[in-house]
């Protein structure tokens, strides 16, 4: 498990239902979401219509009851559980397995090996 | 597609409303290119709208009359300011005003009507007008113009003159005939500014079409409006000015003179059948083309009469419904089949000079044994009449004056049995709904809802059911109805709300309410947050759409708090989520606001050294200021901290808000200006900065008649005019280009803004999410004569309010970029990455463009796999 050190920042510096952008140990970026109800999401933050970083500032909501959020570009909504575009089937985003423990969020994922913590 | 060489050749003489259907209803169905169309047009414009002519002097413009163009029609040769001169039936030519000979295989008449000038001494004396054209309109606007310049220069001599009493009086218009013309024409005296006078010869107004008890509550009706009216009194002379040979005034046959310089004669038309007489085809005998069923001439099979010109059975019609349905008999039969002429519909609904009319069937009850049952209610102000069968079973017609919001209901009920007593179906609205059963449910299929276009019940529902219409706009696309008079367009709304499909008003999944409902339950409540008003009035977490709208009616309704605090910051769309435009590559524009476009040398030079030193992109916006492009989220900040310290403040281009007021350089440089359109520009974008509304609003001033800030192309446009300023409301560019129209004229500065901030306040209030201006005045029940009734006449009480409102958002504005550099916290929503706040986003790169940095190619991962 590969953590990055350098990147320490306290889970309480995330708004719920408004995302930020987590800087991964490749280079790419996740964007990480608290929900109303205390659970975070994290999925890949390229917007894949555009290829550009900011999935990070979409609108968090909900669709029939799984929360969302929508691309802040093109407005395609995606599934923060699945990362599913629900607008256009076949496109997704990658999603992040998360583990919060003592104020600290850990993303890892299957299709990265690279895993890291954001913590205190 | 061109037409083929051995195509047969029509030829159609005059570019009507009628002769325009009858060239789309042949075009249209012309899949082979069987035919060569060529029209000969005596106006030098394109066919318009004639029924709407008077809207000319209430805003419209000569493009917004123009009926869709013919040019995507192949091969229409179109001969704008060409009359057709003779026609040689034998030689199967036509010769036209420009010496050309057109030989043609079919000959359609289309030349209309010629108005009908009593001949009078006088007629035609300089001052003396019909009322039929654009051209004519626009001579009626010079003379009104001349008249009301010549009636202020008296009243400036009064104190020294004669008669000061005489000399103030307003200039006075006169309009021969009282009928649907008439009134018409009247109206348009009035909002041209002149005192109208109507002399009518029959007893009361609108003979044709309204009984005796009709026309009368309509002649009190606009009496009080301002219209002088003398009915049962003939004109007996114009009376001429002895050395100009200058209309003056007009001699009535009881001896009243009334002193004008302006007479327009609106006494009724001819059928305009000199050519056909002169070729020697037969005509009935009131005049007009004779022709059979199939709209052809009895006597030449080649020659066809469509509209005013043509008659059926001895008739002519003057409506244009009966003139469409003409050109789809004519247009049928030479696509090859076996059309006839429905027979007309004669029914009317007019508003005119404000005053619903409405009339339809045996209105006069002139079948045997015919019976009317009528209400005539003075508190109400309106009458109504039913024209029933002898066993008061069958509905045979009626009239409507003052309320004719039954007519949609009635007059296609006109041959079918009563669906309840007639006096219930004369009551108001809401006591009918108790009597129950007229709605549009018990009409039969085969009703006709759309008179102008002749569209039934039936077609209307199976356009619904088979899903090529869902709104109002889809069924005017897909069956023409409602694109003539349009009175027919709230019969459509009710059937698409009866069918289930008209779209609800649901803001989406999570607010059953509108915009417009949700606006009103968060000024009427203590609810300040999204979790309140999600909680109470509607489900889930919200989205994208809910969000964005109540954040919109939360800075609205608190103006004193900032966008991003607490919980409102997750509301905020794209751009306004931080106070810059998100560009295709993550990367987010800079515009600082430039009032009025007006700009210092060393302002600009700030403006040119923040470019440079944090390499942005720059160029000139359409609203005269300076996008400054390709800023990374964590560079905003120190950008706007050095654009703040030169004095500027946020320009909201990323907001649903206040954009830019543009201007000319008005009268302090223009040597064409009559005001300081630049100063008014200024001040109106400093008192409605940071307003946040559903869409974005975009203002415009303009020092004079040029109109160089091309204001009537914003969502208020001001032009400036001698005696004050002319505000014109709802117009943009965009998808779908629209001009202003005008709401007020000559008003001073004070009552301008007045009526420019109750105006803001109403469309925030009212409108729904990302609807602009233009589209809520066209979606508004009534239009912008209801607008101008609430904003400028306050019929709704609300205008104190809609000031107050104003009056508090001026108060409370505050910078929000200045705003969030005084604020660590807010500060903190401007880093690149959450654990790395500075660190610049690899994902971000640039390449060079003529000099400048611009997005480098974007890398679309639409590759990417669900996991």
């Amino acid at each position: 498990m590969k953590v990055l050190e350098a990147a320490a920042v306290s889970l309480s510096l995330l708004a719920p239902e408004q995302g930020a952008a987590v800087l991964l140990p490749d280079g790419g970026s996740a964007a990480v979401f608290l929900l109303h109800d205390g659970s975070v999401h994290a999925v890949g933050n390229l917007d894949p219509f555009y290829g550009a970083p900011v999935i990070c500032h979409g609108i968090v909501g909900d669709r029939s009851g799984a929360p969302t959020v929508a691309s802040p570009l093109g407005k395609q909504v995606f599934c923060l559980r699945t990362g599913r575009c629900l607008d256009v089937p076949g496109v997704a985003l990658p999603v992040f397995d998360v583990l919060v423990r003592d104020g600290v969020i850990r993303l890892s994922s299957s299709g990265n090996t690279g895993e890291m913590t954001v913590g205190t | 597609m061109s037409a083929r060489t051995d195509a047969t050749h029509v030829v159609v003489v005059g570019h009507g409303m009628v002769g325009h259907r009858f060239v789309e209803a042949l075009t249209a169905r012309d899949d082979a290119g069987q035919f060569r169309v060529t029209v000969l047009a005596e106006e030098r414009r394109p066919a318009y709208d004639r029924v709407a002519l008077s809207s000319f002097f209430d805003g419209a413009d000569e493009a917004a009359l123009r009926l869709p163009p013919l040019d995507r029609v192949p091969g229409l040769d179109l001969r704008l300011g060409v009359r057709a001169e003779s026609v040689d039936l034998d030689r199967k030519v036509v010769r036209t005003s420009a010496g050309a000979s057109l030989p043609y295989d079919e000959l359609v008449l289309a030349t209309g009507s010629y108005p009908f000038v009593p001949p009078v001494p006088g007629h035609d004396a300089p001052g003396c007008f019909v009322y039929r054209t654009l051209d004519d309109l626009e001579e009626i606007r010079f003379a009104a113009a001349r008249a009301l310049r010549a009636a202020d220069d008296g009243s400036e001599r009064a104190p020294d003159g004669p008669s000061p009493q005489r000399a103030s009086a307003p200039a006075v218009g006169v309009v021969v005939g009282g009928g649907l013309l008439g009134l018409e024409a009247a109206n348009a005296l009035r909002l041209l500014g002149l005192a109208p006078h109507v002399v009518e010869l029959a007893p009361h107004l609108m003979a044709v079409q309204v009984d005796e008890g009709g026309g009368a509550l309509l002649g009190r009706l606009v009496t009080d409006l301002g219209v002088t009216v003398h009915c049962g009194s003939a004109t007996v002379r114009v009376v001429t000015d002895p050395v100009s040979g200058q209309a003056t005034g007009v001699d009535l046959a009881d001896g009243t003179r009334i002193d004008t310089p302006v007479v327009v004669f609106a006494a009724g038309v001819r059928p305009r059948d000199d050519l056909a007489r002169a070729a020697g085809l037969p005509l009935g005998p009131r005049g007009g083309v004779a022709v059979d069923s199939s709209c052809r001439s009895a006597a030449d099979p080649h020659v066809w009469a469509i509209g005013e010109v043509a008659a059926l059975d001895g008739q002519v019609f003057g409506l244009v419904a009966p003139g469409y349905a003409m050109a789809e008999t004519a247009a049928d039969r030479m696509l090859g089949g076996a059309a006839t002429f429905p027979g007309a519909d004669l029914s009317t609904k007019l508003k005119l000079l404000g005053v619903d009319v409405a009339s339809f069937g045996d209105a006069h009850g002139r079948t045997p044994g015919a019976l009317s049952v009528v209400l005539n209610d003075p508190v109400r102000q309106a009458y109504g009449k039913l024209v029933v069968s002898d066993d008061a079973r069958t509905l045979l017609g009626g009239v409507l004056v003052g309320d004719a919001s039954r007519y949609a209901l009635l007059r296609p009920l006109v041959g079918s049995p009563l669906p309840s007593d007639p006096a219930a179906l004369l009551a108001p609205e809401d006591a009918a709904a108790g009597a129950g059963g007229s709605g549009l449910a018990a009409l039969p299929d085969s009703a006709q809802l759309c008179s102008c276009n002749a569209v039934t019940k039936g077609t209307l529902l199976s356009a619904i059911a088979g899903g090529s219409a869902s709104d109002v706009a889809g069924l005017k696309a897909c069956t023409r109805a409602g694109t003539g008079c349009g009175s027919c367009v709230p019969a459509l709304k009710q059937l698409l709300v009866s069918a289930g499909v008209e779209q609800s008003t649901a803001l989406c999944e999570h607010f059953a309410a509108s915009r417009a409902e949700l606006f009103e339950i968060v000024a009427s409540t203590a609810i300040a947050t999204f979790t309140e008003l999600v909680t109470r009035h509607g489900r889930g977490r919200g989205c994208d759409i809910c969000k964005p709208a109540v954040a919109s009616i939360l800075a609205s309704l608190h103006t004193g708090d900032h966008i991003l605090d607490g919980e409102r910051g997750a509301l905020q769309d794209t751009n306004d989520r931080h106070l810059a435009n998100m560009q295709r590559n993550g990367t987010y524009s800079v515009v600082p606001r430039i009032p009025g476009g007006e700009i210092t040398p060393a302002k600009l030079k700030v403006i040119a050294e923040v470019a440079e030193d944090f390499g942005l992109y720059t160029k000139i916006t359409g609203g005269q200021r300076i996008d400054l492009l390709g800023a990374r989220l964590e560079e905003l900040p120190l950008i706007w901290q050095r654009l703040t310290d030169a004095g500027f403040e946020s320009g909201h281009a990323y907001g649903k808000a206040l954009r830019t007021v543009k201007s000319c350089v008005g009268s302090t440089w223009c040597r064409y200006g009559v005001q300081d359109s630049v100063g008014l520009a200024i001040e109106l974008e400093l008192r409605y900065r940071g307003l946040r509304s559903p869409h974005k609003l975009k203002g415009g001033v303009s020092g004079c008649a040029r109109e160089c800030a091309e204001a009537r192309s914003k969502d208020f446009g001001i032009i400036a005019t001698e005696a004050g300023w002319n505000l014109y409301v709802g117009g943009n560019g965009g998808f779908r280009p629209r001009h202003a129209e005008l709401l007020v004229s000559d008003v001073p500065r004070d009552e301008l803004i007045a009526i420019l901030d109750r105006f803001l306040m109403f469309y925030i209030r009212t409108a729904d999410r990302l609807q602009r201006t233009a589209a809520w005045v066209e979606a508004m029940d009534g239009g912008l004569a209801h607008l101008r009734d609430v904003i400028v006449h306050d019929s709704l009480g609300v205008c104190a309010a809609l000031e107050a409102a104003m009056a508090a958002h001026v108060a409370g504005y505050r910078d929000e970029w200045r705003a969030v550099l005084s604020d660590p916290r807010r500060l903190a929503k401007f880093a690149s990455f959450v654990n790395a706040p500075g660190h610049p986003d690899p994902d971000i790169s640039f390449t060079v463009e003529r000099d400048q940095r611009i997005p480098a190619p974007a890398r679309p991962l639409l590759d990417v796999e669900p996991r």
